[in-house]
């Protein structure tokens, strides 16, 4: 105490311990470890999913897999155009490579979680429901039976 | 101790270096809320498989129509979005006994007892040019319906909404009133987009 009473006559105001701030700050940082999860893929589509209010929550986010349709994003629209395409991992791919696509997914789970398995599917609001109805045909062919339409909650 | 003290080390920076590592993570990661409608479809018929006719009355069976420009068709008639809930639950429940409404059939409900279930099918069909927005919405409708009914129903069972059931009693409610959405093997009708 003596060292903040002194023999200075002026009062020092004490320095602030930042000790603990990164204490803090690490806390914040293994919240968002936890909570969030690395994005996977880069979208190559844009995809503004519809509004549902009868939205559920998917149980097991490990064993779902996306399908993304939209229209190319802008940087990719000189080179593919603006219909809307199927965007399966990283590329842009038809709906013959579906079958493929959902035969790579089966292999990656083991025998017990393969029937849990979901298919989510994230189409933009403009999509025509043709290319929707084509991949979903195909999901049928492959015997993949749980989809899930993506959907997000209402604005209030 | 010893006379020299080993100065404490600056661990002001760490802060920084957390910060950056907090950052880094905001970037690469996404909160994790995957929601939406789930569905199951059906599996594919089998090509050596006769086709069994499955007889269903036609009282049972509402058809859901939505075409290229968006508008839809419930039964035989023209309806709008906000309208169709209501419609469907109608169809549901069947309160009156119309004969042109679909039938009942008392069942046994292991757990509840008997109650008459109703043998009501929703038939969904769509057409290619239909979009996306419209046809979730259609879907949101039928699902709020027969969730709406389900809260009605274990409401006056268990005096709860469905969602704060446990899961036993939740299977009970979901044997008394199903949720029978069909979505059609698709039609090219409307080849023009």
């Amino acid at each position: 105490m003596s060292k903040f009473g002194g023999s200075n006559d002026k009062k020092q105001v004490p320095a602030m311990t930042s000790s603990s701030l990164s204490d803090i700050v690490f806390m914040l940082l293994f919240f968002f470890m936890v909570t969030t999860q690395m994005r996977e893929t880069e979208n190559k589509v844009q995809v503004k999913i519809p509004e549902a209010s009868e939205i559920v929550k998917l149980e097991r986010k490990d064993l779902n897999s996306y399908i993304n349709i939209g229209s190319p994003i802008r940087s990719l629209q000189a080179q593919f155009g603006t219909d809307a395409r199927i965007q399966l991992n990283d590329s842009f791919k038809t709906v013959d490579d579906i079958r493929d696509f959902i035969a790579a997914e089966r292999d990656a789970h083991t025998e017990a979680d393969r029937q849990l398995m979901t298919v989510s599917i994230r189409a933009d609001q403009d999509v025509r429901m043709g290319i929707i109805t084509d991949v979903k045909q195909e999901l049928r062919r492959c015997s993949a039976l749980k989809i899930m339409y993506s959907a997000r909650k209402p604005a209030e | 101790m010893g006379k020299k003290k080993t100065p404490a080390i600056n661990s002001s920076s760490t802060a920084d270096i957390a910060f950056l590592l907090l950052c880094y993570f905001l970037m690469t990661t996404t909160m994790g809320s995957q929601t939406g409608l789930s569905r199951r479809l059906p599996p594919m018929p089998d090509k050596n498989q006769k086709v069994e006719d499955q007889k269903v009355n036609r009282r049972n069976i509402i058809v859901v129509k939505i075409n290229s420009a968006d508008r839809i068709l419930a039964g035989s008639e023209p309806i709008d979005v906000s309208q169709l809930k209501d419609k469907i639950k109608e169809f549901l429940t069947n309160p009156a006994d119309d004969p042109n409404l679909p039938e009942k059939e008392v069942k046994a409900i292991e757990g509840y007892g008997n109650y008459p279930v109703s043998k009501g099918v929703i038939s969904l069909q769509n057409d290619r040019g239909t979009s996306y927005a419209a046809y979730i919405a259609v879907q949101n409708e039928l699902v709020k319906a027969v969730n709406e009914l389900r809260d009605d129903f274990s409401m006056r069972a268990y005096g709860r909404k469905f969602t704060s059931l446990d899961e036993d009693r939740q299977n009970i409610v979901k044997k008394a009133i199903p949720q029978n959405i069909s979505e059609a093997e698709p039609k090219d009708v409307g080849a023009k987009r």
